[in-house]
């Protein structure tokens, strides 16, 4: 009974204070894998030239796979952002729509980056051919990891958003989404500089 | 009470909090512009060979280091938090942490290079 004395609107804002509590926690999430990815980064760089007399980066890397999937990559973090201004708008179908184009670009990404994967697995260059390739697939194949896990995150987001539609909660979840996903895209583009421009070079 | 939590109420509140927080649609184009801009100077100058190694290596590095930007600022909003910025604190020991590992290791395992 004493929660009535507790007003909607109190009740509120504590609810979006404790939700942004759990955003900027979130925020202490990515950086922790910012650390992973460095230490991920730092092993590549050392055991780039360490090929055990296989193939290198330069013969193995083929330019417009990685050149489409980075502007895939690319417009979906955009497009994460476009759902996010809809979340804002209280526009339910508009960020739903965008977060699905957002999961599309995000399975695109996917499919390219495992064809890769097969592509050179069918070569002989697999995780057990040379430290360089030991390193190239638990960097990339880490941040792939993460790319798949946030689709399907996605989905179970959407699913909630079907079910209880734009509410603090869901807002909060949404805002966080949006963040891992800006994030993996920053990843990438370090990816792209460290081990795919710099192995074609 | 769970009710309550739903969006149905104080949204006049929540709007006038956060207004200046969400971006808009010319800044995130701007962002995803600015954005492709960055990753195509890189591209055209790997894919031409148009500098030395040094430069290319250099020029890379840069544009990325200024996507990273671009991306924090247009699309993570990192300057817009409200109250004490904790996430830009994190971040700067993360970075702190991350140019430790990486500088530290490249240049410690240079020395290893000259036994080989």
């Amino acid at each position: 009974m004493a929660h009535h004395i507790v007003s909607p609107e109190v009740h509120e804002h504590h609810t979006q204070e404790q939700e942004d509590l759990k955003t900027a926690g979130f925020w202490l999430f990515l950086v922790s894998d910012v650390i992973l990815f460095g230490t991920l980064f730092a092993v590549y760089v050392v055991l780039v030239g360490h090929t055990n007399g296989g193939p290198t980066g330069k013969e193995l890397f083929e330019i417009p796979g990685f050149v489409t999937s980075t502007f895939i990559l690319l417009t979906s973090s955009f497009t994460s952002g476009l759902a996010l201004l809809q979340m804002h708008a209280k526009n339910l179908k508009g960020l739903i729509f965008w977060l699905v184009v957002t999961i599309l670009l995000g399975g695109a990404f996917l499919f390219i980056e495992i064809e890769e994967f097969l592509t050179l697995v069918h070569e002989g260059a697999t995780i057990g051919t040379s430290a360089f390739l030991s390193a190239f697939f638990a960097l990339v194949g880490t941040h792939g990891i993460h790319v798949t896990l946030g689709i399907f995150w996605c989905i179970g987001l959407i699913i909630q958003l079907r079910k209880h539609g734009i509410t603090t909660v869901t807002k909060r979840k949404i805002t966080n989404f949006s963040l891992y996903w800006h994030f993996l895209d920053v990843v990438w583009i370090f990816l792209l500089t460290v081990v795919y421009l710099m192995g074609v070079m | 009470m769970g009710q309550h939590s739903t969006d149905s109420h104080g949204h006049g509140h929540d709007h006038g909090h956060h207004e200046e927080n969400h971006g808009s649609v010319k800044s995130y184009t701007i962002g995803y512009i600015v954005s492709l801009i960055l990753t195509v100077i890189p591209m055209v100058i790997v894919f031409n060979d148009m500098m030395s190694r040094t430069g290319t290596i250099i020029v890379i590095l840069v544009t990325a280091i200024a996507q990273l930007l671009v991306q924090m600022l247009f699309f993570m909003h990192i300057k817009d938090e409200k109250g004490p910025r904790y996430n830009l604190m994190a971040l700067s020991l993360g970075a702190l942490i991350v140019i430790t590992i990486v500088g530290g290791s490249v240049w410690i395992m240079s020395f290893n290079s000259y036994t080989q």
